[in-house]
């Protein structure tokens, strides 16, 4: 069994509660939708329980209730979830979430160092998981076999997972023994030109090659929240570790589920509502 | 130039917990695996795999610290330069990307060993500092300023490789970082180089300096930022200045000199030698190489036989 439960600031995960919040937090990207053009809404419903599983249920804290752990998003399109997370903490304010995308605003639709809660700039793919190893080190350093490290989270997205500097960085987590370092794949199988899986018949098995490079491997579904915490409670830890999330792009909303066109685009005021009308509490 | 690096990097490591080396499958010299034998945790082989060399530096750098990538300069700067544009650029992290083989030093290895762009490259990019020391003193200098600075971004580093001399013994000044360096001075002709070539432009310096001439000879080893006023006052206070440099002609010294003397509208005559904008299909030493590219002792000093 993994020592999650032993970390400091988590003992449990409320599914119940996530359900709720995640509700919420789909409900406050429609919102923010139809202050802008455009935006990169079913990225961000697509990796949502994820992302949300993440900050409320395995990254520890300390008695201050600053996290220890890191999380980067390497899918920097998927930064709204990030924001409206980051909201609910009270680590971003309120307004800057209003004045998305504006230039009196510091957020735009990927993610930039230096902006409270974002631990590195990221929008181009294939950058962040040898970031995270990197990260990874240092914490293992850090902690200098004194105590345990602290980890470092990362999500990314299936298309990066295309990049060769991706697989780089899967070998590099696994030569240098990274316990620390945990990845989540918001595995929906839609790349902007379709989906993944025509384009990269091959693409699939995905455990199986992570597997062959050294990692710890579960697949879940990606959006149920108790799946995934789970399944990261129920790691080995001798070895960096990767979750594959199955999801669908655009969860939570019918006609954006699995509809390219709404990797980018804006829902007009009829589809806002229609949207608003549908969302209900997502459970696998 | 690569040993005292290595040197240099050790006895910075040893004092500072926060300095690490990130190498890409370069056999370290012997400097260096004392590094790796008493502070293996701080050195890392990636491998052949450059991209992943340059993100792993950027995360050590988001949590405090201060790492060296380090391999030949078209791996190191090329082959990722994406990565090193966001991840270290954009970001404004304080990483140093080490490029051994500056230049066309690499003489039997051809193109794809040619460092002739860097400058450029690396150069366009925001928040850069470029260093290009000439010789195993100021390589000593250069790494030692990149280690111990208190703040800034990233880094280039250009360096030759092993085994050059140095010329910098009996400097009229000290380095200083961005600043342009005398290694001697005079009023009337001004020699400007940096790098491995600076050897040449001394030996073009003394041949000056027989025939009566008072000579400057001058290392301008931080390209960016580049000494723009000290540039000028060379400018101003020289009759004939002399640029002669290892890299294309855009973007590096040469074209950065011509531009600084339109700005002031230098009355001085200017002459600059540089590599040609092309790929030469040529084997032989280093002078070889730099031959087929027009540049030689000779080439330059029949500007002054007439």
């Amino acid at each position: 069994m993994g020592d999650y439960a032993q970390g400091q600031a988590v003992s449990g995960f409320d599914v119940a509660a996530a359900r709720k919040r995640c509700l919420r937090y789909r409900r406050r990207i429609l919102d923010i939708s139809q202050t802008v053009t455009a935006l990169h809404m079913a990225p961000a419903f697509s990796c949502m329980e994820i992302v949300d599983c993440i900050y409320h249920g395995l990254m520890r804290r300390d008695a201050d209730g600053l996290f220890l752990d890191s999380f980067l998003m390497s899918k920097g399109h998927g930064c709204m979830t990030q924001y409206v997370i980051l909201e609910d903490l009270g680590i971003l304010p309120r307004e800057e979430l209003d004045r998305y995308c504006t230039k009196e605003g510091m957020l735009g639709a990927h993610p930039d160092y230096g902006t409270p809660g974002i631990a590195a700039s990221t929008g181009s793919l294939g950058h962040g998981l040898s970031m995270a190893v990197g990260m990874a080190v240092a914490e293992r350093n850090l902690a200098a076999g004194t105590r345990e490290a602290n980890r470092v989270f990362t999500v990314l997205s299936d298309g990066e997972v295309q990049e060769g500097s991706t697989w780089e960085a899967v070998l590099m987590g696994s030569s240098l023994k990274l316990t620390n370092l945990i990845a989540i794949i918001d595995n929906n199988d839609f790349q902007s030109l379709g989906r993944t899986s025509e384009t990269h018949p091959s693409f699939y098995p995905l455990d199986r090659k992570f597997e062959a490079f050294g990692w710890e491997v579960v697949e879940v579904k990606g959006h149920d929240a108790k799946a995934l915490f789970q399944a990261a409670m129920g790691r080995k830890g001798d070895r960096p570790f990767v979750v594959i999330g199955k999801t669908t792009k655009g969860r939570g909303v019918s006609y954006m589920e699995n509809v390219p066109i709404w990797h980018y685009r804006a829902p007009n005021p009829h589809e806002y509502r229609q949207a608003v009308s549908e969302l209900r509490e997502v459970e696998s | 130039m690569r040993n005292m690096f290595a040197e240099v990097l050790y006895a910075l490591g040893k004092q500072d917990p926060r300095i690490y080396i990130v190498v890409a499958d370069i056999s370290p010299a012997g400097p260096m695996e004392k590094f790796r034998t008493e502070f293996p945790e701080r050195f890392i082989n990636v491998g052949v795999a450059e991209q992943t060399m340059i993100g792993i530096c950027a995360g050590l750098a988001l949590k405090g610290m201060k790492p060296f990538a380090y391999t030949i300069a078209t791996f190191s700067l090329y082959r990722p330069y994406e990565i090193i544009r966001d991840d270290l650029g954009y970001q404004n992290l304080p990483v140093t990307v080490v490029g051994i083989g500056g230049g066309v030093i690499y003489s039997t290895l051809g193109g794809t060993h040619y460092a002739q762009e860097d400058i450029a490259i690396a150069g366009s990019i925001p928040n850069m500092t470029i260093l290009a020391p000439c010789d195993p003193e100021e390589a000593r200098a250069a790494t030692m300023y990149v280690g111990q600075r208190a703040s800034g971004g990233p880094v280039y580093l250009r360096f030759g490789k092993a085994g050059e001399p140095v010329i910098t013994a009996d400097a009229a000044e000290a380095f200083q970082f961005g600043k342009v360096r005398y290694l001697q001075k005079g009023d009337d002709v001004a020699v400007l180089s940096y790098g491995v070539i600076m050897g040449m432009a001394k030996k073009v310096a003394d041949e000056l300096s027989a025939k009566g001439r008072s000579v400057s000879l001058i290392a301008c080893h931080t390209l960016k930022p580049l000494d723009t006023q000290g540039i000028a006052d060379i400018l101003k206070s020289h009759k004939q200045v002399v640029v002669i440099e290892e890299h294309v002609p855009q973007g590096g010294l040469a074209a950065q000199t011509k531009q600084i003397a339109w700005d002031i509208q230098a009355g001085c005559k200017l002459y600059t030698f540089t590599l040609k904008d092309k790929f030469v299909h040529c084997y032989g030493s280093h002078e070889d190489i730099l031959a087929a590219h027009g540049i030689s002792v000779e080439n330059i000093m029949r500007v002054f036989n007439g």
